[in-house]
């Protein structure tokens, strides 16, 4: 014992030093140590718990909290296939199944000489060009036939990934339609510039008569957010950027960070500015871990330009600077208090409000949590004033909108336009045909029918983080929903009662009705689960996770009909199935074995 | 001013409720003899808020009594057919959740899980059960440790931290895989500090942490709930063997 923890020494304590031994950053640890050793081993374990004077059963609490966390060892390459709706539209059941079969192993399970191990995971943010997969947390995009039975080949002849084709690691951003953001011809700097030649609060008026609304969904006032912190009182102030991109369907802000990073970091620097912050975060998915290097470099870059950094632009007393925080495959750390949670090293989950980030965020100091696309529409605030982006857009809803649209249309991809566009224009745009329903801002928005599309992208009609996916008249609603409740089922964080378990029953109920043992009955227990959710869930992920069925009931009821072969109350439980295994296992086929039907051995 | 005019009060169920500032609703309901159905919720630790049976209805809107600060005039509503329809479903999913058989548990009659479960008319689990794979850990010489009946209270996991100072508990897991692990490399408590003298030893509400061979000392029609329904005082009083 003592040997393997020597062993896990070496590399464990660079990581440890490099994060100063500040158990703030285990998640961030553990992702490095992951990334060095395959998977984080019981003695790595406890060796860090000895270093950091925590205890191991914290250490792995935080780890198995995370999907992209392993405790126990995996294959060489880890292959995990997106599951999100649009990927399974692409095929990605085919594809997963004929690398499963190429490659000899079992979805879910570890082939047997260690190699290789397949699983699927929650959308990765590739909508636009998938099906996608996640090889040891790189992403890998337009999978085809052709190219899964390449990537056999390369973990069977155990290529390393750094070896393989640079092609397949293409991913593009596709931005279709260019508005103020998108089309922006942005000089680093440019932004802060301006704002430093306002002070703070003369700024913080330009943000506020920009009447700008939080890009995540929720659309609160972003100048209201930032004049409550800032008149919050605290040891220190700090900004956050929630890069944590998780919504199925949304995948603007891998543009955004990918080729409009500095207009991001520099909203970041003008609210730190503004609020009185000497350091920002900018929390990145897991799942855009190929992003890191390219960040730290710009991030780099702009230290050098004194954009960051002490005395910025020669400012006596402004001191900030940027760091990166990686996720680990946890959709609920989009929440902003759970994102807070998961940034201290922690699991992941939801705290109790009030208090608000605003005034007890990060270390319980006062926090801005805003989202990649509302800072980098800051910086043209800083750059043009709010008046000017306050004439942008509708009434409710200043400024423009990214969509990130995908599914079934010719040109998915960024799409911007001043709020108040129609859903009919976007169809139009993107070259969408027959289609039959519109998924607005994700499972956790809502899914409108084609009477609908006359309604507009804006916050008092259909607000939305910005995924836009299109179904055509080809698509059994019901099973989008059934996907997209198996995704709240996988992404519950598991505090609550309610969410833990109703999630997981609602994934039942949808499977119940998929395997044709359904009824009206279900229906209206459906929306009795949903009513108790919305009374008594701890947060947003259970307060939405019905919406998906709901929606699909009211307007595609006939998909939902397809599955009903009853007409009363059927019990979940199927005695026939449940004796199946019995019956495989003691070789009965005689008639007493039976109870219904006969059934065909294979 | 005479003193009575200066303490605030809110109204629970049509009763004004005298609190001191910070006291969330659920403390001052207890300190006004008041019962709220809770499970997670013990008023000698920091409020967890997650089993949410104690949600009331605070102006209109849902909360946790638990970690809900009461405020001056507030309206709260907590003895209701709608909540307590919330909270019986509520209980229905902890009772599916796990693996809770009652007939045969040595905590039957002192278990808040199914004192809760009768005081708010629960007739049956109405869900599917989940029947979940969860091993005991019978590794320790007098205490038995059956996951089965747990509900990710963390009331363990907060007294062993906050005043054993031993840490043996922690969640582990996320969502519906979310489970109760032991700091120890073999995950058994017998590996670990963990004494009858802990604190830890006697905050379960439910019998995941049973003391070994004196489980049926007390005879069943004898027990706390018993003798009183669970609601005959604010906080259960629950007889410790």
């Amino acid at each position: 014992m003592l040997d393997q923890t020597h062993s896990h020494a070496g590399y464990l304590d660079c990581i440890l030093a490099r994060y100063k031994h500040n158990t703030h950053h285990l998640l961030q640890m553990l992702r490095e140590a992951q990334e060095h050793y395959g998977y984080i081993h019981s003695s790595a374990v406890d060796y860090m718990a000895q270093q950091l004077k925590l205890t191991r059963s914290h250490i792995e609490g935080v780890a198995s909290f995370y999907s992209l966390l392993y405790l126990q060892p995996q294959g060489d390459y880890r292959v995990l296939f997106s599951d999100n709706i649009t990927d399974r539209m692409l095929g990605n059941v085919s594809l997963m199944e004929s690398m499963c079969n190429a490659l000899q192993v079992k979805a879910g399970k570890i082939s047997e000489d260690g190699l290789v191990s397949i699983d699927t995971t929650s959308c990765t943010g590739m909508c636009d060009q998938g099906p996608a997969i996640l090889v040891n947390n790189i992403a890998i995009n337009h999978l085809s036939q052709a190219r899964v039975a390449a990537i056999c080949e390369l973990i069977r002849e155990r290529v390393p990934l750094s070896d393989w084709p640079p092609a397949f690691f293409d991913i593009t951003d596709n931005i279709r339609k260019k508005d103020i953001l998108l089309g922006s011809d942005f000089k680093s700097g440019s932004a802060l510039t301006k704002a430093l030649q306002r002070s703070p609060l003369q700024m913080l008026q330009e943000v506020k008569t920009s009447r700008l609304r939080g890009r995540g969904g929720a659309g609160f006032s972003t100048g209201s957010k930032w004049e409550f912190c800032r008149s919050a009182s605290g040891e220190a102030h700090y900004v956050v950027c929630n890069a944590d991109e998780g919504e199925p369907g949304t995948f603007k802000d891998r543009v955004l960070l990918t080729s409009y990073a500095d207009m991001v970091f520099e909203g970041m620097t003008i609210c730190a500015h503004v609020i009185g912050a000497k350091k920002g975060f900018l929390y990145l998915r897991g799942e855009y871990r190929y992003l890191l290097e390219h960040l730290q470099t710009v991030l780099d870059r702009r230290r050098q330009q004194s954009l960051l950094g002490n005395k910025i632009l020669g400012e006596p007393d402004f001191d900030f600077d940027i760091e990166i925080h990686l996720g680990a495959g946890a959709y609920i750390c989009g929440e902003e208090s759970a994102l807070i949670e998961s940034l201290e090293g922690k699991r992941g989950t939801p705290r109790n409000r009030p208090p608000f980030p605003v005034t007890s965020g990060y270390l319980n100091e006062p926090t801005v949590v805003n989202n990649v696309e509302t800072f980098a529409s800051i910086s043209l605030i800083g750059l043009h004033g709010g008046a000017w982006y306050a004439a942008i857009g509708t009434d409710t809803s200043s400024g423009t909108k990214i969509l990130s649209v995908s599914g079934d249309c010719a040109r998915p991809g960024l799409y911007e336009y001043p709020f108040g566009v129609t859903v009919a224009q976007v169809l139009a745009d993107c070259g969408a045909e027959n289609t039959q329903a519109v998924q607005i801002s994700g499972p956790s928005g809502i899914c409108i029918a084609a009477g609908e599309f006359e309604r507009r992208i804006s916050f008092d009609d259909l607000p939305t983080a910005g995924a836009f996916m299109v179904f055509d008249t080809r698509r059994d609603m019901f099973e989008v929903a059934r996907n997209f409740v198996h995704f709240f089922k996988h992404e519950s964080c598991g505090f609550c009662t309610p969410c833990r378990v109703g999630t997981s029953l609602l994934a039942n109920m949808m499977d119940k009705l998929a395997q044709g043992h359904g009824s009206p009955y279900d229906f209206a227990e459906i929306e009795k689960l949903n009513t108790l959710l919305l009374s008594t869930s701890h947060c947003g992920l259970g307060h939405s996770a019905c919406n998906p069925v709901l929606d699909t009931i009211a307007k595609f009821r006939p998909a939902y009909d397809r599955h009903l072969t009853h007409k009363t109350f059927v019990p979940a439980f199927d005695l026939d199935h449940a004796l199946s295994e019995a019956r495989q296992m003691t070789g009965r086929n005689d008639a007493g074995a039976y109870l219904e039907r006969i059934h065909v051995q294979k | 001013m005479s003193k009575n005019k200066e303490t605030p009060t809110f109204l629970l169920d049509g009763k004004p409720i005298p609190f001191t500032e910070g006291q969330t609703i659920i403390q001052a309901a207890m300190a006004a003899r008041v019962y709220i159905p809770h499970l997670c919720f013990n008023p000698e630790f920091k409020p967890h808020g997650s089993c949410k049976i104690c949600t009331v209805s605070a102006n209109g809107r849902q909360t946790a009594s638990c970690t809900q600060q009461a405020q001056a005039g507030m309206v709260v509503e907590s003895n209701t057919a709608q909540r307590n329809d919330e909270r019986r479903a509520l209980l229905q999913m902890l009772f599916v959740e796990g693996n809770h058989f009652c007939p045969s548990c040595e905590k039957s009659g002192d278990c808040q899980l199914q004192a809760t479960a009768y005081e708010m008319k629960m007739m049956s689990s109405h869900f599917g059960h989940f029947f979940p794979d969860r091993p005991v850990d019978a590794s320790h010489a007098e205490y038995l440790l059956d996951f089965n009946r747990c509900i990710l209270c963390s009331l363990c996991v907060r007294a062993s931290s906050d005043i054993d100072g031993k840490h043996i508990f922690s969640l582990a897991g996320r969502g519906i895989k979310t489970h109760l692990i032991v700091n120890a490399i073999s995950g058994k408590l017998a590996d670990t500090s963990f004494s009858g003298e802990d604190k830890a030893a006697h905050v379960c509400p439910v019998g995941v942490i049973i003391k070994k061979r004196v489980g049926f000392s007390v005879p069943i029609g004898q027990r706390s709930f018993d003798e009183h329904p669970i609601s005959y005082t604010p906080h259960p009083v629950v007889k410790d063997i």
